[in-house]
């Protein structure tokens, strides 16, 4: 069990060197999705729209924070379900998306995909959204801002700290 | 008779529910201290260190537990000789939620139809159950639950020849199809008999019963003790990646049934199980 230090974006040498177990610390730019804003994105993609960040080499955290009080840039911040996700993922994964941040397991498919594509599955600690939101330097909602909590913001992280729960070798840490 | 002014449930509400999203029971927390002392799994260990310093940033720095402040789910209590005042009680409960997840910065998680999905913008409607007693109490206990683990709670309308076997096997597929989803360690609450509505009701209200007691019936309390013990060998762990600390407490309600009915339900709940309570 590795403690690894990690500055994005992901790239494949990066990725290649995690293995499920490894707890990260990451440093760099993440961008929060969750089901609604997953939902507008694959309608973006079939019409072959202009997409709020690029997906190549980067991180998608599920998450939809509670409102940021006064003086504070974001309230509560942890990650949602992964598996309402399952249906988009892969295509994501193909585009070039190197890691989703979430909580709880994945489809096969999404697995199958993290091998083919070399990408990651990373965990946050579900119900730690206060102690997440003080690793969150930065936050600036880049679309969708009608959704509310599930807006597109792009976050920049310190030290967020992280699991492996899926490596790009398939290994996962919800197996027994 | 005693005189409740409807107004004063509603200002109790929009207080008690912004303290119910920072602060949880300190028995929580103390189980969390001490299956932190005792896991083995190193990754079991990071994440109960996790949670211990999640739950102090949040109430130090009043920043909500979770980012999933829920859905509300309340039980009021109703002593029939207590009469109310002012404008009517459904209306002041919601406008308690309303205020409580504006002014506590809490998230607004529920939306106007299931199909339409359009969100309220302000965290209402709470589901409210109302139980009508002796005398003139007023009690409200307020419960913010998360989606992420309501979603893993189940229901059964088992024969009654299954008996304790089934029902044992029912709860713990329930935790272990759930896996990491629920955000585990978890607290269980099983409700048996009554009828298809009756016992949903009882497995959550299951979960307002102090976790590390055990029921006075005391083939209940084996269950609850048996369900523990084997939940707990599932490995599943704190957030899913393995451990012996799945569950922290089971706790099971029954009701009479039907001569033809066994119903059972399973109501999950997350480590941050948010509860907090008022008598007016
Ligand atoms: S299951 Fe509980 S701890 Fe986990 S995200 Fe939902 S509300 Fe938070």
């Amino acid at each position: 069990m590795a403690r690894l230090n990690i500055k994005t974006p992901l790239t494949k040498d990066k990725i290649e060197k995690l293995k499920a177990g490894d707890i990260i610390l990451l440093n760099g730019t993440i961008y929060s999705a969750r089901d609604a804003a997953h939902k507008r994105i694959m309608q973006l993609i079939e019409e072959g729209a202009d997409l709020p960040f690029p997906i190549k080499d980067q991180i998608i955290y599920y998450m939809g924070p509670t409102p940021a009080r006064e003086g504070k840039i974001i309230g509560s911040a942890g990650p949602t379900t992964s598996y309402r996700m399952d249906s988009f993922t892969p295509k994501l994964i193909e585009m070039g998306l190197a890691a989703s941040i979430g909580k709880g397991s994945r489809s096969t498919e999404v697995v199958n995909a993290l091998k083919a594509n070399k990408a990651v599955y990373l965990s946050a600690v579900g119900g730690a959204g206060a102690l997440l939101s003080k690793r969150i330097r930065s936050v600036k909602i880049i679309a969708f801002e009608d959704l509310g909590a599930e807006a597109v913001r792009k976050l920049g992280v310190e030290e967020f700290p992280l699991i492996v729960a899926i490596d790009s070798y398939g290994t996962s840490l919800f197996e027994r | 008779m005693r005189i409740i002014k409807t107004a004063d449930i509603r200002d109790k509400i929009a207080q008690l529910s912004q303290q119910a999203c920072i602060k949880v029971d300190k028995k929580i927390t103390d189980a969390f201290a001490k299956s932190y002392e005792s896991e083995k799994n190193p990754v079991a260990k990071y994440v109960f260190e996790q949670l211990i310093e999640n739950y102090k940033i949040a109430e130090t720095e009043n920043i909500p537990i979770c980012q999933d402040t829920g859905m509300v789910t309340m039980f009021v209590t109703i002593g029939q000789d207590v009469a109310f005042k002012g404008e009517a009680m459904e209306k002041m409960i919601q406008e308690g939620i309303r205020i409580g997840y504006r002014e506590g910065f809490l998230r607004k998680s529920i939306v106007n139809d299931p199909i339409e999905r359009v969100n309220t913008g302000d965290n209402t409607p709470a589901v409210i159950h109302y139980e009508l007693v002796e005398g003139d109490v007023f009690n409200v206990v307020i419960v913010p639950k998360g989606a992420g683990c309501e979603n893993m709670s189940r229901i059964a309308m088992l024969k009654p020849a299954d008996g304790l076997p089934v029902i044992e096997k029912f709860v713990v597929d329930a935790v272990r199809d759930a896996w990491a989803n629920p955000c585990p360690p978890l607290f269980i609450g099983v409700g048996i008999g009554g009828n298809f509505e009756k016992v949903a009701f009882l497995a959550k209200k299951a979960l307002l019963l102090p976790f590390d007691e055990r029921s006075e019936t005391p083939y209940i309390a084996k269950l609850e003790n048996d369900l523990l013990d084997e939940i707990n060998d599932l490995d599943i762990g704190p957030q899913g990646f393995g451990g012996q600390t799945t569950a922290l407490g089971v706790r099971v309600l029954s009701y009479p049934t039907h001569i033809a009915s066994l119903p059972v339900a399973v109501n999950i709940s997350c480590h941050a199980m948010r509860h907090i309570e008022f008598s007016l």
